[in-house]
Order: structure tokens, then sequence, then C-alpha cells
């Protein structure tokens, strides 16, 4: 009996492997942003320098100084405010909010979708041309309608925010219904004849052989909705008016972008590892909760 | 479901399969007896219908003609009350499970409690000589040990009847080899009637007390060679001259009833 | 004739869903009374639609030219990116995780610095937000299909001397090709709500999301809903245009004919 066909690594060597790309990536990472830092001062020399118009013009208001970006973070956006960074940080909180409740709803939502339409061609070809189709509605159109709408049918501490919630959820079931249907019907033929050996019911199949084999793709489309969340929360606040969040905030500062550009550019590189981090954890919580060979992972 | 078997009888009458696109005729006037405890290989070369044959057996197709029982019941019953273990020629294992999971998947579905499943699941282990490997996962095993796997899958629940499909077409001689001795022995433990569709004339007289001969286009039966080695089989008996004897017989019969057998087919078979 | 039935049978139950929720949402306004304010009926939103069709239709077509200018320009750089960054493989594994984190940053967040860049009257900057918006998933699906070449294709292809150039043609590309389309697919529909979203920030009274904003602003809604229906109508005019293409030029690949 051959036991020398099944790999298995010693323990230590194990760990070390991933735990040392992890850092080479890490420092991958950092001298691309130091590059990309490089080129944009450079980029600011040159033109400023030459006096080039196109694409756009540059000067310290259309491409502020990193650093001078920098500095805002720590100083007042206005008087008798604490600093930037800490209000920011705040409107940050309360667009996640809205965004990760977006992206449970529209997750359940699409996911629930996606396992309906696995078990019927008849509503595949109903209804797929709207899931798709509703994606071609700007939803930042519909928005004060939707907010009008909803407002007032939700619980007190809901309101204002929960609307936009639902703005976040309308952008996030999209993705997660197309790849969940797209998992389900992904499950091995041959894994269906086995499942049929056993007499195995419909929600049996689904269950033990369908929703498995969709995990790479549902995830594939969780990474997706992560940043169509967040999306959907910041357009979402645009027309509410809500200042509490990152969408009210980049609007404000919209106003002021000719007098104090550094202040929107600090909001969006806020607003830019607000949705990285929502990123980064669904591929995290991907690599805990899928344990499969590795040239699976969609 | 019930539990552990009396091995099957298995009886088709008359049994014809004809596949709607193409007009293709799988099957013809397939009449077939099996005894319990029987270990039967149909060998024929491609589109003979051996495939089809099984999956009728199966019920995982509909027979166009003819009728089969099992045990006296019809084969969608037999399936619906898991009298059938199935290996295909992939062990078609779930990858996100761990071999010992992989191997209780139909006991989780005959729901049985966690402590029973365990026991049985270390049993198979043990009869396919896995030992140690219930928390690997597929794709750390090599293909031998995947099927053997696939074997233990099949068992575990205690089928009546045991339907193969080359299940050992993948792998290389020496692990064929190798396994079909296993597969001897497991049987021998177990008793369970036996239905392996082979492309290997040597490996279908090593293993069976009859050998199905078929023939294609239309697919039909032309010939049940009962094969009189003695058993226990062991790597003595391949090397007999009865052996050999059988062998040829069973090529003999398939170049000859195969007039209609072309060339690159003939050369398929071993 | 046959081909044509069953293309119309296909068609035939997203037609009924449509009856359907149209005349339920015709049904229940009425029987409701709901505030025409709020979400007027079907029957209203069509007789603006086509009574305003003048105003509504060249406004269209302004917001879809900066939807399709983007589109290509994005779409075309994307590829571009892609190819050159996957012709030097440190490079492309080194910048992969860069440019899928870059596709989570909410672009439309940048919508107003793109204003203040190109003057937010103008198209450009709207076509310059489609643009971005397009970019970053066509570049992350055209590498990972310019990667995915199977290993034994590229051996075989060395095995009669060929050469990077002709590799790349005749292996790589094809196999990217149906990454390649579904990015499109994606980013056609992007582009056309990339413009739209971008005109709430200011655009020129030409464009229909600002004739859209404009109307909501008013409490028009029924014209507003009219504006919309143009605005789906014409990105999913773009996917569909993607789509068609597609069949063509995928016409070998199973997958192609499932969307």
């Amino acid at each position: 009996m051959s036991h020398a066909a099944a790999v298995s690594l010693p323990a230590r060597r194990r760990l070390r492997g991933p735990l040392l790309g992890g850092v080479k990536r890490a420092a991958a990472v950092v001298v691309v942003l130091l590059a990309l830092v490089g080129c944009w001062e450079l980029y600011h020399w040159i033109w400023t320098s030459t006096g080039w118009t196109w694409p756009f013009v540059v000067n310290d208001t259309s491409m502020p100084h990193i650093w001078t970006i920098f500095k805002a973070f720590g100083q007042p956006a206005q008087v008798n405010q604490p600093a930037l960074i800490t209000v920011l940080l705040h409107k940050t909180l309360f667009t996640a909010k809205e965004a990760v409740a977006g992206f449970a709803v529209g997750s359940v939502i699409g996911f629930g979708l996606g396992v309906l339409l696995v078990h019927s061609r008849l509503l595949q070809r109903g209804l797929l041309p709207y899931i798709v189709g509703s994606q071609t509605v700007p939803i930042l159109a519909i928005a004060p309608m939707v907010v009008v709408w909803v407002n007032p049918k939700l619980p007190g501490p809901l309101q204002g925010w929960g609307a936009v919630a639902v703005i976040a959820t309308y952008l996030t079931f999209f993705p997660v219904a197309i790849n969940t249907l797209r998992g389900l019907q992904s499950a091995d033929p041959r894994a269906l004849e086995l499942m049929r050996t056993y007499a195995a019911s419909r929600w049996t199949v689904l269950w033990k052989l369908r929703v498995p084999a969709s995990l790479p793709y549902v995830f594939s489309a969780l990474r997706l909705a992560a940043t169509a969340s967040v999306v959907g929360a910041i357009i979402g606040e645009l027309p509410t008016g809500l200042q509490d969040g990152l969408g009210g905030a980049i609007f404000n500062f919209n106003q002021y972008y000719s007098i104090e550009p550094q202040e929107l550019w600090a909001t969006n590189i806020i607003a830019a590892l607000l949705g990285i981090c929502f990123f980064v954890i669904v591929v995290l919580a991907e690599k805990a909760i899928v344990r499969r060979a590795p040239e699976h992972v969609a | 479901m019930t539990e552990s078997k009396a091995p099957a009888v298995v009886r088709l009458e008359r049994v014809g399969k004809t596949f709607p696109q193409g007009q293709v005729t799988a099957l013809q006037d397939i009449d077939l007896e099996l005894a319990p405890g029987e270990f039967v290989s149909l060998i024929g070369p491609s589109g003979c219908g051996k495939s089809t044959l099984l999956r009728v057996i199966g019920d995982l197709v509909e027979p166009s003609a003819g009728t089969i029982s099992v045990n006296g019941k019809s084969a969608g019953r037999a399936r619906k009350d898991g009298d059938y273990g199935v290996v295909f020629q992939d062990a078609v294992l779930f990858d996100w499970r761990t071999v010992a999971k992989n191997i209780a998947l139909p006991l989780e579905m005959l729901g049985w409690e966690r402590d029973r499943r365990r026991a049985r699941v270390q049993e198979m282990l043990d009869l396919v000589e896995l030992t140690g490997f219930g928390d690997h996962h597929p794709w750390q095993l090599s293909g031998g040990m995947q099927q053997r796997v696939a074997i233990a899958r099949a068992l575990a629940f205690q089928p009546a009847l045991l339907l193969m499909d080359e299940p050992f077409g993948a792998l290389d001689e020496m692990t064929r080899e190798r396994l079909n001795l296993e597969l001897l022995s497991i049987w021998e433990q177990t008793g369970n009637t036996v239905v392996f569709v082979t492309h290997s004339i040597s490996e279908a007289v090593f293993l069976s007390t009859r050998v199905v001969v078929m023939s294609p286009r239309p697919g039909r039966i032309v010939d049940v060679i009962p094969i009189d080695l003695p058993t226990p089989r062991t790597v003595e008996t391949r090397d007999s001259p009865r052996f050999f004897e059988l062998v040829t017989r069973v090529r003999e019969l398939l170049r000859s009833r195969g007039e209609h057998l072309l060339p690159e087919e003939e050369a398929a078979l071993e | 004739m046959r081909r044509v039935l069953r293309k119309l049978g296909e068609w035939l139950p997203a037609f009924v869903v449509f009856v359907i929720v149209v005349g339920t949402w015709e049904g229940l306004t009425r029987a409701l009374h709901v505030q025409q304010f709020l979400l007027p009926k079907p029957s209203t939103i069509v007789s603006v639609f086509w009574t305003q069709r003048h105003s509504l239709w060249p406004a269209g077509w302004y917001t879809f030219k900066e939807a399709l200018g983007g589109f290509a320009i994005g779409s075309g750089l994307g590829i571009v990116a892609a190819t050159i960054v996957s012709r030097f493989r440190t490079v492309g594994n080194a910048l992969m995780p860069i440019f899928i984190a870059a596709n989570a940053v909410p672009i439309i967040a940048f919508a107003p610095i793109f204003g203040a860049w190109f003057n937010p009257i103008t198209a450009q900057s709207k076509m310059a937000i489609a643009a971005v918006l397009c970019f970053l998933p066509v570049t992350v699906n055209t590498l990972r299909g310019l990667q995915s070449a199977k290993p034994r294709q590229i051996e075989l292809m060395r095995s009669y001397a060929s050469s990077e150039f002709q590799i790349w043609r005749r292996v790589r590309v094809p196999t990217a090709l149906p990454f390649v389309f579904t990015a499109l697919k994606v980013a056609s529909v992007l582009a056309m709500i990339g413009a739209i979203v971008g005109e709430f920030f200011g655009g020129s009274l030409d464009a229909l999301g600002v004739l859209i904003f404009s109307k909501a602003g008013v409490f028009q809604f029924d014209a507003a809903w009219a504006g919309i229906l143009v605005a789906s109508i014409l990105g999913l005019a773009l996917y569909s245009a993607v789509v068609a293409t597609e069949r063509v030029v995928l016409r070998w690949s199973p997958d192609a004919r499932n969307s």
C-alpha cells in the first residue's frame, strides 16, 4: 500500500510558506504605493513646469500635493470642529453601517433568488431578463423616491440610513444572484447522478451537493458585492441629503473644492479605504471557510 | 431504507433501450439472471451497451422495453430502497469533504446518528486499507486511493447490489491489478452481488464468477461464460493455464461474434 | 419558422412576467390611490414618455455618447494595460492585487473630482468617469484571461518552435476572449450608469441625467421615470450589442450561448 502517494508536509513548513508569501506581498504593495505617490508628484511637477493643459489643467487645486492632503487629515475642516480625520471616521462608521446592512440583506436576497432559479428553468427565463435589466436603471435617480417611500415605513432608529441601506441592497443582490445561480448549476453531473442513486430529495441535493459546489462562485460574487454595497451606500446618501455619512461629506466638500481641494481628496481616500476594507474582509472570510483543491477557487 | 442486505437476485427479461437522438439501439433483447452473491462482469467493445445496461439495472436510465426486477422489486423501487451502491470510473468525491465525510455521505442521508456513522466509516477505512487517511482531502490522494474511497463509500451502507462502471479504467496496470485483489477480498467479506463493467478481458476473467460478453450495433449479449477458476483468486491465478484458456475463449467470442467489430474496436480490447 | 417559434417561446415567460408586473403596478396604484408623486402609474409614464420624446431621446443620445466614449476608452485602455502587464510576469503578479484592490474602490466617489478637472458642464468629465469605471474590471479580467492559458497548449506550441508572439496570438488571446467579454458586459452597464450618476454633480443641460434629476427635483416624477426608462433602454442596448458581438466572436465556446 503506497502511503507515499498522499501529500502531507510537516507542520512547521506548512506555516512558513504562506507567511513569507504574505510578507512579500505586503512589501510589494507598499513599494507600488510609494511608486504611485512618486508618479503623482512627478506628473504634477512636469505639468506645472511645462504648462501643458491636456488632459486637464494641473495646479495645486486640481492636483494637490500628497503632503497637503495628509496634513488636511489632522486639521479641522471647519472652525470649532475636531480634526478632519475624526470627523471622517465617524462618517465612515455611519456609511459602513448602511453598507453592511445592504450587503447582508442583498446577499441573502441574491442567494435566495439563485436557489429559487436553479430549480426552475421557467422562472429563469421569466425573471433573469429583469434581474439583469434592474442594474441598467440608474439607482441614483430613483433614490429620492425610495427614501420618501421607505422612510416612514421603517421603525424610528432605522430611519434615514435605513433607506440608504435599501439602495445598497439594490446594488448588492444582483452579482450575488447571478453567481449563486451559476455556482449551483456548476455541480458535477456525475455527482448529481450519484445523488440519484441515493434517491436523494431535491432539498438534500441542494444542501449536500449544489451549495458546497457553489461556494467559490458565491464568494467571488461577495467580493463584488462588498464593493457594490459601499458604492450603494455612498451614492444613496447623495440625493437624500444625509449629512452623517461619507456621501454627504463628498457632496459638501465638492462645494468648497476650489478653496480647499485637499479635503475632498482626503474624503475620497477614506472612501477608497472603506471599499478596500470590505473587500479584504470578504477575502479573509473566504480563506477561512472554503477548503478546496487549490485550482478550484474561482 | 433498511440496513445490511441479503445479496440481490437480479432478473432482466427482454430488456431493450433505444435512444431517441440518432435512433441508436443501445440494448436489444437482454435476458440475464444473476444469482445472489455472484460477481458478474460485462465486457465488450465500445458501444456494445455495457454501461447502458449497468445504468438500466441501477435505474439511472429507463429501458424502452422489457422488465427488470431486483429482489422481486422494480429497479426504481430498489433504488429508492437503497439497494444499490455505485462506483463510477471517476471517483466523484466531494472536494469540500474530508475522506471520512465522503464515505459518510450515504449514511448521512440514511439518517444515521453521528456515532454510528463514525464507527462504520472507520470500518470502511480499514476494509479498503486507508486507515488514518480519514482527515485528508480527496485532492491529497492518488487516483488509486481515491477509487478506494469511492468503493468504501459505495459499500458503507452494505447494499445488496454493487454496480461498478470501469472503476479502475483510469489507473495504471500495476495499481489496477493490486486493486483487483483488494476488491476480491472485500467482496469475500461482504458477499454482495456485483455487476462489473470493464474493457479488460483479463480483469473480467480474473474477478468474475461469470463473464457476460456483449457486442454492439445493436447491443446484445453474445454469450455468458462461467469462470471455474478456483477461489480465492491470487496472483498465481493469472499464470495458470486455465486462466489463459478462458481469456482466449472470451477473446475469440468477441472476435467471432463481432463480425461487426471495427479494427480499432478490436484493438481496444486487451 | 420553427426556430422563430422556439425563440418566441423562450421569451414567453419573461413577457408574461412583464405583463403581470405592469398590470399589478397599474392596478395597485389605481386601487390604493397611491400618491402620483411617489409612484406614477405605468400608463402615465408611457404617455409622458411619448409626449416628451423630443426632449427625452436627444438627451438620452447625448448621455449615451458619453457612456459609449467612456466604454470605448476605458475598455480599450484596460485591454492594452492588461496585455502589457501580462507580458512581464513578475510585474503582473505584483500588480494584480493592486488592480483587484483598486476595483474595490468606489470610483463614483471621485466623480466630483473629475468634474473639477474637466469642467462639469462638458461631456468629457462624464466620459472620464465612465472610462475609469470600465477600465478596472476590464483590466482585471483580461489579465486573468491572458494568464489562464493551459500549460499543455503552450508546450505544444513550443514544440512547433513558435515565437512568443505566435503563442500569444494563437493560444493566449483565444483563451482570454471569454474573460474579456464577461468584463465588457459588466462594463457596458457600468458605463451608462456612471455617466448618469456623474451628471448628478452637474452637467450639460442636454444630458439625460441632468434632466432626470431636475424633474425629480421639482417632483415631476412621471417625467423622471420616463427619463429613467430611456436610460435603462439605452443601457440594455449597449449590453445587448456586446452580447451579440460575443455570440459572433465566440461561436466556438459553449459558455457564450448561456447568456
